[in-house]
């Protein structure tokens, strides 16, 4: 039984996971945990530690610098090769399981959910791998003759054998005239997939906005926006793309998912950036301010409420004219997922959810459970920095659990002390919180479902979570000759 | 726009007018060929069909494209939940573990326990010992285990961090913490080898670590044991262990990671099942070993044979000679007659094999994995009269595989038409499918895009399958699992058989009822 209010409950839960750790540990994790609610003046959002290194020998749900780089960034850009730079497994573990959707010819002139690797033996990390390097550069050209570039994703050896593959990728970019680029994001940089990001973000900078050979002609309108830090998860971004073209805009690039190169660089043309996830490509999106003056705005397309209340920010940025577009938007769609809402929250309503997942997801999806009647009660992020976790006071509402890099046996606690109606994370944790009997939802890759985005996947998002919650299988994990309930 | 009562995911969202047209406007800004130049797109993906471009791809040298094989610390974990109460620990960076875990999770629908020590630049700089020392601290302290099991990413070994040294050095400097849990370890580079290396080797340095010296080994005449190697099948382990118990109750699985994979709904259990550490721990007395995956246990056999000076046998209970020859083996080691229930089993699988024969007998087959796997897959296509055309192996060892492969190969009347392919990756074998076909593809859920490209329908058996459900939970080793295999490619042939004959008035004439 719960018993005590829920901020009574959190707070006895941390107390109860710090109990678990040797003191060195226990200190450490004490700073990255807390409880706080919209009403209090400095709670954990406020001070919560983050983008700290791991505690050692814990399982840690983070990622390293390259699947920020190639996992996130960098890989969905669909008409490039990116060659996971080193030993095999990398680019094996990452293959294909992101769901960045994308239209194209797959090995052709398409390569997102193909695997390219120089698959280094012994002989590259004692001898160096810049020669096999290169060589594998020249054999994608004549294999892949419509890649339009190729980026060198670099796993841990790279760096620490003393490699120079920023010279290759110079070399063979003049030999090929295509844009061949480096990027340093071997995995034991940083303390979580976060560098990564940074790194991939500095190497678009660098590389690919002084391009200006797309830009030259290209004929802007008044209208032209960029979606920036989408991945297109199950197509997300086509999603947001639809509803900003029907509020009068024109989207001339989507980074990175679906992207081709040549979106990443006429993106400078956009009169408003539309920054998505924050984290992964606030440093591009600083960048494109400062150098072509380009003003980016935050968005948040999931759930009604917050759809609607963005299509707002982002017509008032253009006027009257997008304006009154953008109302007969809200409308149409909001007739829709009114229905949606009428349908679902009657099965829906008051559940409790612990979320736990990567750069934006753990505030930003808040407003969609709400608007079908749901509560947050738990949230943390894998990777995220301050800036994060103060973005997410605006958008928690009641007392919540915050949790930075929370790990596996925390996170277990957390949810038998809270008992949640649900849990929403990834795929690592689903089957742990499955066994104790609870709906779970992966929010990284929206549980093969999707999209998330906008007013039409809200009506997706409401059903996932009715048929998550609502399944019968739940009910079966007792045996009818069993006295006690099992498990949490 | 969505309709509340038929509300649709992205599947067929994206097929409605609107978002067609969003895709089509799409295009104007993209610069991939399809959009810029579809009749060069169709011309190039024609030539990728071509004998020039299958001699372009074999002569690669330097790139990998599509992989079948994963790194070693993969199969190190692996090795590692095969031992009751063992929490796999990887010394280097956690992003490989958040790796690791999520491979196996999205192929068994299971939780994978493992933790590393989270090393970054500053280990980088000064080696990884302070994180070993926290970190096994920290694992004992929170997941209680009964023995933890260090392996190694490729960051750790190319600075050159020395296990041997950081595991005393952390159990010294642990206040008695680490006194009670035995750690063992082994180096598992990722650029050498695969993850049946990785298995190998973690499989050995446990071995050994836990064992006493030869000198103070006990000999137990009766003591059998078995390693399964990297076997991704649970229903398999069951599979060996019931024809095991049928011989002798002393008959013991090392490296038995069956239950750790399938534990029941209702509680979630860190640890489950796994062989335990008294066996383990005694693994040295048995009078012989077996091991199923005689190229998943290359180094293991050397301390099995050499420093335990221990009988050592190599079987490979995959088709009905494999299994055979398993059971004929034990049959010797504990001196039994093969048991009436295994005979039974034997000609219920030969009768099935000869009910079911005219749908595999000459279908040309592809096939990839890992050499072991192969070994027995093969073997089992060739008893039932089909043709293996084309073997490919990407982590086959230097020594040896072809010639058993080789082998088993020159047994079919087909054998001349049959190709190996050592070291070659999918991309390779892509090629291969277009210039010489075959009727069916069998191998991971990579081979799916190939089924897209090529149109070869691919039969899902081998490691990683993430897109089809409990597939893992089947034998296909010993008799029973010779039945799966059979009922799997059968079906598989008749479904073919349906969609190739479902036209009404065309083709439907062979859309048979009784096949």
């Amino acid at each position: 039984m719960v018993s005590g209010t829920l901020q009574e409950l959190q707070n006895k839960a941390i107390e109860e996971v710090l109990e678990k750790y040797p003191e060195k540990a226990r200190k450490n994790r004490a700073k990255h945990l807390g409880v706080d609610s919209p009403e209090g003046v400095k709670g954990a959002c406020d001070t919560t530690k983050s983008n700290k290194q791991t505690v050692p020998g814990v399982m840690s749900e983070r990622g390293c610098a390259y699947a920020g780089s190639k996992g996130v960034v960098w890989g969905p850009v669909k008409d490039m090769v990116h060659i996971s730079h080193g030993p095999v497994g990398c680019g094996q573990y990452s293959r294909a399981g992101r769901r960045n959707y994308y239209v194209g010819h797959t090995g052709i002139d398409t390569f997102v959910t193909m695997n390219f690797t120089t698959d280094f033996s012994e002989k590259d990390i004692v001898f160096g791998g810049d020669k096999k390097l290169k060589k594998a550069l020249e054999e994608i050209d004549v294999l892949f003759p419509l890649n339009n570039g190729i980026s060198i994703q670099s796993e841990c050896p790279i760096g620490l054998i003393g490699d120079d593959i920023q010279a290759v990728a110079k070399v063979h970019k003049k030999e090929s005239s295509k844009p061949t680029v480096a990027v340093s994001c071997e995995g034991f940089r940083g303390v979580s997939q976060s560098l990564g990001h940074h790194i991939a973000n500095d190497v678009i900078r660098d590389e690919i906005m002084p391009d200006t050979s797309a830009r030259k002609d290209f004929e802007t309108t008044p209208y032209d926006v960029a979606i920036i830090g989408d991945y297109n998860i199950g197509g997300d971004a086509w999603g947001s793309r639809l509803i900003l073209e029907e509020i009068g805009l024109r989207v001339i690039a989507q980074w990175s998912g679906d992207a081709s190169y040549k979106e990443l660089a006429i993106a400078p043309k956009a009169k408003l950036n539309l920054l998505h996830c924050y984290r992964s490509m606030n440093y591009i999106s600083r960048h494109m301010e400062q150098e072509f003056g380009i003003p980016w705005m935050e968005f948040n397309f999931f759930g009604p409420s917050k759809t609607t209340e963005f299509i707002r920010k982002i017509a008032e940025f253009f006027g009257p004219e997008i304006q009154e577009k953008a109302e007969k938007v809200i409308a149409k769609y909001t007739a829709m997922t009114d229905a949606v809402i009428a349908k679902y929250k009657p099965k829906l309503e008051g559940k409790k959810v612990m979320l736990y997942v990567g750069g934006l997801r753990p505030r930003h999806v808040i407003g969609a459970y709400e608007d079908l009647g749901m509560q947050i009660i738990g949230t943390g992020y894998e990777f995220a920095h301050g800036d994060d976790y103060k973005r997410t006071k605006e958008d928690i509402s009641g007392s919540t659990l915050i949790y930075d890099d929370v790990n596996e046996l925390e996170l277990e606690t957390f949810v038998k002390r809270l008992k949640p109606d649900m849990v929403g994370s990834g795929i690592k944790e689903k089957y742990v919180f499955q066994k104790m009997g609870l709906p779970f939802r992966q929010m990284h890759s929206w549980d093969y479902s999707g999209p998330y985005h906008g007013y039409d996947a809200f009506a997706v998002f409401a059903k996932d979570m009715d048929l998550a919650l609502n399944s019968p299988v739940w009910s079966h994990t007792k045996a009818p000759w069993e006295k006690e309930e099992k498990g949490a | 726009m969505q309709d509340v009562e038929n509300i649709v995911n992205g599947q067929k969202l994206f097929l409605q007018p609107e978002y067609q047209e969003v895709l089509k406007r799409k295009k104007e800004f993209e610069g991939n060929a399809g959009s810029v130049d579809p009749k060069k797109l169709e011309e190039i993906s024609e030539w990728t069909k071509s004998w020039e471009y299958r001699e372009k791809n074999l002569a690669r040298e330097a790139i990998t494209i599509n992989p079948a094989k994963a790194c070693q610390p993969l199969g190190a974990i692996m090795a590692a939940l095969g031992f009751e109460k063992t929490m796999p620990y990887v010394h280097g960076s956690h992003g490989c573990v958040a790796y690791f875990r999520g491979y196996f999770t999205r192929h068994f629908k299971e939780p994978t326990p493992c933790v590393s020590d989270s090393m970054s630049e500053s280990a980088a700089v000064f080696g990884g010992l302070a994180n070993m020392k926290d970190g096994l601290r920290n694992c004992n302290a929170m997941y209680k285990p009964e023995h933890i099991a260090v392996s190694t990413t490729c960051m750790a070994e190319v600075i050159g961090d020395d296990l041997n040294a950081f595991v005393i050095g952390a159990k010294e400097d642990a206040e008695g913490e680490l006194d009670n849990t035995p750690i063992t370890y082994a180096h598992t580079p990722s650029f050498v080898g695969s993850h049946i290396t990785g298995y190998d080797n973690m499989m050995k340095a446990m071995l050994e670590q836990l064992n006493p010296s030869k000198e103070e080994k006990v000999l137990d005449e009766e003591r059998i044991n078995i390693i399964p190697g990297f076997e991704p099948y649970l229903g398999s382990l069951g599979e060996i262990k019931e024809i095991s118990k049928m011989f002798s109750d002393k008959i013991i699985m090392i490296g038995d990671h069956e239950e750790q994979w399938n534990t029941g709904a209702g509680e979630y259990k860190l640890y489950a099942g796994g062989t335990s550490m008294e066996e383990a721990k005694t693994a040295i007395n048995a009078k012989a070993t077996i091991s199923l995956q005689k190229y998943s246990t290359i180094q293991t056999a050397k301390t099995i044979k050499n420093k335990w000076k221990q009988g050592y046998e190599t079987c490979n209970p995959i088709g009905l000679a494999g299994t055979d020859a398993f059971v004929m083996k034990l049959s010797e080691l504990t001196g039994k007659e093969v048991p009436a229930e295994l005979a039974k089993q034997r000609a219920q699988l030969v009768d099935a094999m000869q009910d079911s024969y005219p749908y595999m007998h000459g279908k040309k087959f592809a096939l990839y994995g890992d050499p072991d796997f192969l070994l027995g897959l093969v073997s089992f296509i060739v008893e039932m009269g089909g043709i293996p055309s084309h073997v490919l192996c990407h982590n086959a060892p230097k020594k040896g595989w072809e010639d058993d492969m080789q082998a088993i190969i020159s047994k079919s009347p087909w054998a001349e038409e049959c190709q190996i392919w050592v070291g070659k990756d999918l991309w390779h074998l892509r090629s291969l499918l277009f210039t010489e076909p075959v009727d069916f593809l069998i191998g991971n859920v990579y081979g799916k895009e190939l089924y897209r490209d090529t149109g070869t329908p691919l039969i899902r058996i081998g490691f990683p399958i993430f897109d089809r459900h409990h597939l893992h939970r089947y034998s296909i080793s010993g008799y029973k699992g010779a039945l799966n295999l059979l009922t799997w490619i059968t079906n598989a042939i008749l479904d073919q058989l349906d969609e190739d004959t479902k036209e009404i008035g065309k083709t439907d004439y062979f859309f048979d009822c009784v096949r």
